[in-house]
C-alpha cells in the first residue's frame, strides 16, 4: 500500500500543482472549470495509451523515441503557457477591472483557455504514463495484492490533489488586481522549468551539449529528493546541479516569453493613457 | 533567422561525434541491484550508459546529478549519455524501485 500510496502521490502532486496554477489564472474566466478538466480527463487517457506504447516509443528513433517525446511535450506545454500569458498581457487588465462585469466575462470566452487545457493535458498525460507503468511493475510483483494497490492509489491520488488545491486556494486570496500578475509570472517560471527538463532530454539522448554538465550543486541547501526540493522543481524547475544547456533554455523562455508579453502588453497601456517602461520598446525589434 | 540555424548547426556539429567513439559502460540491473553498484568512468568525456534491465518488472533509471530519466521494459536495455564529467561521485537509481541505487565513479 505504501509504495504505491507514495509513487502515485509523488507524480499527482507535478501534475496537480500545474493544475493549481492554470486554476487560479484563469480565476473568473468563463467555462474555465470546462476546459481544464476536460484537459485532466485527456491527459489521463493519453496517459494509458502512452504506457500502452511505451515499448514502441522507446524504440523508436533509434532507441531515443522516449527522449524525443518527453521533449515534445514538454515544449509543446512551453508553447502553450506562453501564448496563454502573452494573451493575457494584451487583455488581462481589462479583465481584471471589469471582472465581475457580466460583458466581460462573456468576451474573456475569446480567452485561450484551450492552450491552458493543453498544457493541463500534457501534464497529466506525462506524470500519468509514469504512474500506469510503475503500479503495473507493483502489481506483476504482487505486493499486497490489488485491494492495498487500490487503497495507495487513493491515498497517494488525495493527497497530491490536496497540494494542488492549497495552492489554488493560497493564490485566489490574492486580491484580483495583483492575482493576474502574480500567476503570469508564476506560469512564466513554470514554463522555463518545463524548457529546462526539454532540454535535459535532447541532452540525455545527445541531441544538445552539456555545455558543463554540473555548473554548481546547491544539494547541501536542497536536495531534488526532497519534497521540497520536487515541489520547487516543478513551480520554477530547481535542480540542485544544472547543466549549462538547462539554464540557456531556462534564460531563453524568460527572455522570449518575458519579452513578448512586454512587447504585446506595451500598446495596451498606451492605449489606455498609462504608458510605462515596456511602451518605449519598438514592435521593429 | 540565419544566426538561429547557424546555432542549431553548431550544436548538432558538436553533438554529433558522441556516436563515434565515446566511451560505452554497460550497467545490469537484477533482483534490484545494479551490476556493477559502483561504475568507474573517465573524467571529461562524454560516456554512453546502456543499462540492461533483466528484471520482470519495468524500471525508471534516473539521475539527478547526471541529468537523464529513462523508463527500461522488463527485459529491456536502454542508453543514455552523460557528462563530460569532472572527477566525483554521482548517485543514479530506479525511480520506480527508490532504494536501488549506484553510483558513478569519475576519475
Amino acid at each position: 500500500m505504501l509504495p504505491t500510496a507514495i509513487i502515485v502521490f509523488r507524480e499527482v502532486l507535478e501534475a496537480s500543482l500545474i493544475v493549481g496554477i492554470v486554476m487560479a489564472a484563469s480565476r473568473g474566466a468563463l467555462g474555465r472549470g470546462l476546459w481544464v478538466s476536460g484537459g485532466v480527463a485527456a491527459g489521463a487517457l493519453g496517459a494509458c495509451l502512452v504506457a500502452l506504447f511505451a515499448a514502441t516509443i522507446a524504440a523508436a528513433a533509434e532507441g531515443m523515441g522516449q527522449e524525443l517525446f518527453d521533449a515534445g511535450i514538454l515544449f509543446a506545454a512551453v508553447g502553450m503557457l506562453g501564448w496563454h500569458n502573452i494573451w493575457m498581457s494584451r487583455h488581462g487588465r481589462e479583465l481584471a477591472s471589469h471582472a465581475a462585469q457580466l460583458g466581460n466575462a462573456v468576451r474573456s470566452g475569446a480567452r485561450p483557455l484551450w492552450a491552458l487545457a493543453f498544457a493541463v493535458a500534457l501534464a497529466v498525460l506525462r506524470e500519468g504514463s509514469e504512474i500506469v507503468l510503475c503500479l503495473y511493475g507493483i502489481a506483476l510483483g504482487g505486493n499486497g495484492g490489488p485491494l492495498a494497490m487500490a487503497a495507495g492509489g487513493v491515498i497517494g491520488l488525495a493527497l497530491g490533489i490536496a497540494a494542488g488545491t492549497a495552492i489554488y486556494w493560497g493564490l485566489v486570496s490574492i486580491p484580483m488586481r495583483l492575482l493576474f500578475a502574480v500567476t503570469s509570472w508564476l506560469v512564466l517560471l513554470l514554463a522555463a522549468g518545463l524548457a529546462s527538463q526539454g532540454a535535459a532530454f535532447l541532452m540525455q539522448a545527445d541531441l544538445l551539449p552539456a555545455l558543463g554538465s554540473n555548473l554548481w550543486d546547491t544539494s547541501f541547501l536542497l536536495s531534488d529528493q526532497s519534497l521540497a526540493g520536487r515541489v520547487l522543481h516543478t513551480l520554477i524547475g530547481y535542480t540542485a546541479q544544472p547543466a549549462g544547456i538547462q539554464l540557456v533554455f531556462y534564460a531563453a523562455t524568460l527572455l522570449v516569453i518575458g519579452g513578448l508579453m512586454r512587447l504585446v502588453g506595451a500598446g495596451e497601456h498606451t492605449a489606455s493613457g498609462k504608458p510605462r517602461g515596456g511602451s518605449a520598446v519598438s514592435p521593429a525589434e | 533567422m540565419r544566426s538561429s540555424l547557424l546555432a542549431v548547426a553548431l550544436v548538432l556539429a558538436t553533438a554529433a561525434p558522441a556516436f563515434a567513439d565515446d566511451p560505452v559502460v554497460t550497467i545490469t540491473l537484477k533482483d534490484h541491484a545494479f551490476t556493477p553498484s559502483e561504475v568507474p568512468v573517465p573524467a571529461g568525456v562524454k560516456v554512453k550508459l546502456v543499462v540492461s534491465n533483466q528484471q520482470p518488472t519495468t524500471a525508471e533509471f534516473e539521475s539527478h546529478a547526471l541529468h537523464f530519466e529513462k523508463i527500461v521494459g522488463a527485459g529491456g536495455q536502454a542508453t543514455v549519455f552523460v557528462g563530460p564529467l569532472t572527477a566525483g561521485s554521482y548517485e543514479f537509481f530506479d525511480d520506480f524501485h527508490k532504494d536501488t541505487r549506484g553510483h558513478l565513479v569519475v576519475k
